[in-house]
């Protein structure tokens, strides 16, 4: 595997793995309004996946599908951040944000690629991810202070820092203003990433090689 | 708060009232109604204005039947009709 098929598909991962966690607001979101917003959010998380796993899949000479749903979950390169199953309010919203903080600078430096497709999309991704990034904002100012939340966020901060490599994290400390720790890398997965595939590909593995 | 939300379907069109959205401020309904108006790429633009922005204004009496305000006021069509008579030449439809 290429540097930069790598480097996709651990972004694509990334955003797979997220929109798949935030889908599952869907319909118990705290309000109607938020349900609508977030599934949204949720659904332009997998369409970036997509996109990343297209340009990947033609490296590999593969498929988006095929990569997105018959690997071994072993194979995943996705960040332990968003593997976890977080229903609660608190928890995803602080992940929210330590996402998108992390990924805004992901994002700035994929655009300064000198890979123009590369580049490419990441820009088109920014310009969406721009949203996010307002909408969890403005989550955080509105929960900023309330122990659950700040809690959250002191939980999931080394999960945080294994999002980016180890060049970006301080840039990634100050923003979040939170001092650098131990990360939680990409290596290991979580227990809930097992669960998660099995759910996420049980269609797909009930019958191979389907075309709807 | 409760907020109404206009949606303009394409440029230069009026803006047309979508919906309203339930939010705690101005910045959480920007959100929201983003998402719900705007999404699937249905809007060109969203105003997003707090319910008691808006003045509502209705009765409108008409005691007296003053029928001369009104646009269908006059019945042109009978009044026409008199004056081609009158004239002595047919509707255009007629010839």
């Amino acid at each position: 595997v290429s540097e930069r098929a790598q480097q996709l598909l651990e972004i694509a991962d990334d955003e797979l793995i997220l929109g798949w966690r935030d889908s599952e607001w869907t319909g118990i979101a705290p309000s109607l309004e938020e349900d609508v917003a977030f599934s949204s959010i949720a659904q332009n998380e997998i369409g970036h996946a997509r996109a990343l796993y297209e340009l990947a899949a033609r490296d590999l000479d593969t498929t988006a599908d095929e990569l997105a749903f018959d690997r071994d979950p072993s194979e995943y390169l996705s960040a332990p951040l968003v593997e976890l199953r977080e229903l609660d309010w608190a928890h995803t919203i602080a992940r929210h944000w330590l996402y998108e903080t992390a990924d805004e600078l992901r994002l700035e430096r994929l655009k300064a690629s000198a890979d123009a497709e590369v580049a490419g999309l990441a820009a088109k991704m920014d310009r969406e991810e721009a949203y996010h990034r307002m909408h969890a904002a403005m989550w955080r100012d509105r929960l900023r202070g309330n122990e659950r939340f700040e809690s959250a966020v002191d939980e999931l901060w080394p999960y945080a820092l294994g999002v980016l490599p180890a060049e970006e994290r301080p840039a990634l400390a100050e923003r979040i203003r939170r001092p650098e720790v131990d990360a939680v890398e990409r290596e290991g997965h979580t227990d809930e990433l097992r669960e998660l595939w099995q759910e996420m590909t049980m269609v797909r593995r009930s019958v191979p090689g389907a075309t709807w | 708060m409760v907020f109404e939300v206009f949606r303009q379907e394409r440029r230069g069109q009026p803006f047309a009232h979508a919906g309203s959205i339930a939010a705690p401020d101005l910045e959480f309904a920007e959100a929201w109604a983003r998402e719900q108006y705007g999404r699937r790429q249905e809007s060109e633009a969203l105003w997003v204005v707090p319910r008691e922005s808006i003045r509502a204004v209705h009765d409108f009496p008409d005691e007296l039947n003053k029928t001369y305000h009104r646009v269908n006021g006059y019945s042109l069509k009978a009044k026409l009709k008199e004056a081609r008579e009158r004239a002595g030449t047919a509707a255009p439809g007629d010839c």
